[in-house]
């Protein structure tokens, strides 16, 4: 079976894998560089668990082919806190019982993440858009919606909270 | 499933490789591809990447629009030159998708998937293959069922003269995004009050995204008004074969085709108060 060197920026580090060809890259992610936070939960681009942010764009980390990232930037919720200290989306989300099952919920932070950095100042109909494509379960969204409006309203998704 | 990858230089090699394997298929942006994989489709063991970048240029060429086949929803809906086209180009999946999603990439996808190349159908889509022959879009998607070695470099539409020319409307449960359960595309340019070179398209109502000639026939000539759009609704069955999926039922689309269509006209003709 064919392994294809790669080199990524996971999270601010340099990490080196082989990967086989045609594998994704959430597969990459959990089993290759132990990256769990990606979730997979239908490997066909619907439900959004597996969202990651590569190259300041959101993308499926599921329908991505691994060996087409080579040289790229790539940030998953492990990066965004900063040990015990969480990223004032993760604060905003519990605050406002934004998950409870969770499976959906690090997909739903990397896309309200690249929402606020590319936008720090979204409408409603915003926030609707940018988690459009994805699905929750058991919130009903409105917390999740709630959340992500509220840490822009405190200045956007840098600042991390205590 | 053990897959080999081949990058090829630019398109006419990848054809070739195409061409001489049976079991070898194009990837593009990777969310058609890429789920077969995830499902273990074992009917393809290769897949076939270009680095070429013609495919991901969008260049104006008089009235007409020639987009890379590699040029993403949301390429699309950055380049000022190709606004027109930003409502289909936003219908298609959420963010994530639409980064990845390519213009090309939407020709292939199974109905009722597709809503793009609805509007680059009523858009008089041509696309240029590989080996530099162009078709009509409307063709091309008649035999690409069973086509695993063309691959389209280019697609070129006709620019509207105007913004309220052009129409798209996705009907879909789900809000914002969902499914479509149908999808329809208009081009209803006007001369002297009265409708010329009309072209309408239906998507999710047939196998492909297809042309509704009886309801250019309907159209053409006439002035939209109430009278003409009841005209064309009424034929609006003749060029559809509505399938049933998960999404919806044959029998409902053809029972609600009349109605969406309806609207879509009657925002095109400024009343929208309706008649």
């Amino acid at each position: 079976m064919t392994k294809v060197p790669v080199q990524i920026t996971l999270n601010g580090k340099e990490r080196s894998v082989f990967v086989e060809a045609g594998q994704n890259l959430l597969d990459t992610l959990r089993r290759s560089l132990g990256d769990l936070t990606p979730k997979y939960g239908c490997g066909q681009g619907t439900c959004g668990c597996c969202s990651v942010v590569i190259d300041g764009q959101i993308r499926l980390s599921c329908l991505t082919l691994a060996e087409s990232v080579d040289g790229s930037v790539i940030e998953t919720v492990a990066g965004i806190g900063d040990g015990a200290q969480l990223h004032a989306l993760q604060t905003a989300f519990i605050t406002h019982f934004a998950a409870q099952c969770g499976f959906c919920t690090t997909g739903m932070l990397m896309s309200a993440k690249n929402l606020l950095d590319n936008n720090p100042s979204p409408t409603r109909e915003d926030v609707v858009e940018a988690i459009s494509g994805n699905i929750c379960r058991c919130t009903g969204y409105e917390a999740i919606i709630n959340a992500i409006l509220d840490v822009a309203a405190q200045g956007g998704s840098g600042r991390q909270l205590s | 499933m053990s897959i080999t990858s081949v990058i090829c230089p630019s398109a006419s090699d990848a054809a070739r490789v195409l061409a001489s394997n049976n079991r070898a298929r194009f990837f593009g942006g990777g969310t058609l591809l890429m789920r077969s994989i995830n499902e273990g489709d074992q009917s393809f063991d290769t897949i076939v990447r270009i680095n070429d970048p013609i495919m991901m240029q969008i260049q104006n060429a008089g009235r007409q629009l020639i987009i890379g086949a590699g040029v993403t929803m949301s390429g699309l809906l950055s380049n000022r030159d190709a606004q027109f086209l930003a409502s289909a180009a936003r219908s298609v999946g959420g963010p994530a998708i639409r980064n990845m999603a390519t213009v090309g990439g939407n020709l292939f996808a199974p109905s009722p998937y597709g809503d793009f190349t609805t509007a680059l159908i009523a858009l008089d889509g041509i696309a240029t293959l590989a080996d530099g022959s162009t078709v009509p879009l409307a063709d091309f998607l008649l035999k690409r069922k069973n086509d695993h070695t063309s691959i389209v470099t280019q697609i070129s539409v006709n620019r509207p003269n105007s913004a309220d020319e052009f129409h798209f409307l996705k009907v879909s449960r789900v809000k914002p995004k969902g499914i479509a359960v149908m999808t329809f595309a208009a081009c209803l340019p006007r001369q002297g009050g009265r409708l010329q070179n009309v072209r309408v398209a239906a998507g999710a109502m047939a196998p492909t995204p297809v042309r509704m000639v009886s309801v250019e026939q309907a159209l053409e000539g006439q002035g939209l008004d109430a009278g003409t759009i009841e005209a064309a609704v009424g034929v609006v069955s003749h060029d559809l074969a509505a399938p049933t999926d998960a999404i919806a039922t044959s029998w409902y689309r053809a029972e609600v085709a009349p109605v969406h269509l309806r609207r879509l006209l009657i925002g095109a003709s400024g009343h929208t108060g309706g008649y």
